[in-house]
């Protein structure tokens, strides 16, 4: 920017700092690290989790968003997706993982099993939708999804992490 | 592959059974009919006689006849002798209970709990007789014909 020549009134110096300095908050920083490296809790159900792993794998390359990194304990992962069928045994189970987590934490239901039931939605055994349990983020509905779809769905989680005002509810 | 057992039993064998108030049925499936009182003393002969040896326990099934009452199921195979048998137990609906097998082969055991949580048949005798299959608090029996459904939290 020329400046030279001329007096450094106060109005050119709040001109110089609106288009040479970019402000941003901490919060958002954190926001863009968070969602690019979340790492999922190994918790496959059932048949779901064979996709899963498939996204997981050189296919589909989770590891291109930084997702790759299955954790075998609670302890170190940020999100649980559950893939598969979750019975009234297991939901215990299920619970205790996902309260294990550190915060934050967020939870994809991956299967129409996972979402609603799914065709074992009357059934004795099954809990119809493990949002029953567990505060679901995102739903990636499917008999099963494929890895591309779970892709989508940490996409989706990706954009809900980066801007929380979108998930916020209404008042 | 397996043969019929009762061809392998001699006269005084099969009379043994009868005597124990067996109906013997041997078209096709062998076929044995118990009273829930004489299911020990049979299947310790059909374990121990040497003709039959059914040293392997393969299932143990319930069936519900509405009714008429429940209906427990062996399914007996020698692995020694190639010989195959059906045991079968009928017990009312009021009151269904049979003696426990697990003192004859230890892997009776999670077959008759799996009999119990979903048949609601008791098993005397067992050593540990509790749900293996549904959660602790789930109410009934699920594959009794008079279940109905009840909503959960």
């Amino acid at each position: 920017m020329e400046m030279k020549n001329d007096t450094l009134n106060e109005s050119k110096i709040k001109e110089f700092l609106k288009n040479n300095i970019i402000v941003t908050s901490f919060d958002a920083i954190v926001r863009w690290a968070r969602s690019n490296s979340l790492w999922p809790l190994s918790s496959g159900l059932a048949c779901c989790a064979i996709e899963m792993m498939a996204a997981g794998a050189s296919r589909f390359d989770l590891a291109r968003f930084g997702y790759e990194v299955f954790r075998p304990s609670p302890r170190q992962a940020d999100i649980i997706i559950v893939a598969g069928t979750l019975t009234w045994k297991m939901a215990p189970a299920m619970k205790r993982l996902y309260e294990q987590m550190p915060e934050p934490k967020w939870v994809i239901a991956m299967g129409g099993c996972a979402c609603t039931g799914g065709p074992f939605k009357d059934s004795y055994s099954v809990v119809p939708g493990v949002d029953k349990i567990l505060p679901v983020d995102v739903y990636v509905p499917g008999c099963p999804p494929r890895p591309d779809a779970l892709i989508d769905g940490l996409l989706q989680l990706k954009a809900k992490i980066q801007n929380p005002d979108i998930a916020r509810k209404k008042e | 592959m397996s043969e019929n057992l009762f061809a392998k039993l001699t006269e005084h064998q099969l009379s043994d059974l009868a005597g124990l108030g067996c109906q013997l049925d041997g078209e096709g499936a062998c076929l044995l009919t118990v009273p829930a009182e004489r299911l020990l003393a049979v299947m310790k002969m059909l374990r121990d006689d040497v003709a039959s040896s059914m040293n392997y326990l393969g299932d143990i099934t319930a069936v519900d006849r509405g009714e008429a009452g429940f209906e427990i199921i062996y399914q007996l195979f020698s692995v020694t002798r190639g010989v195959k048998a059906t045991v079968k137990v009928k017990v009312p609906k009021d009151k269904p209970e049979v003696p426990s097998v697990v003192s004859l082969w230890p892997g009776a055991d999670w077959m008759e709990r799996e009999a119990y949580d979903l048949m609601g048949v008791t098993f005397a005798g067992h050593p540990e007789l509790k749900r293996i299959l549904l959660d602790e608090d789930f109410a009934g029996h699920p594959l009794r014909k008079d279940f109905r459904m009840q909503p959960r939290e």
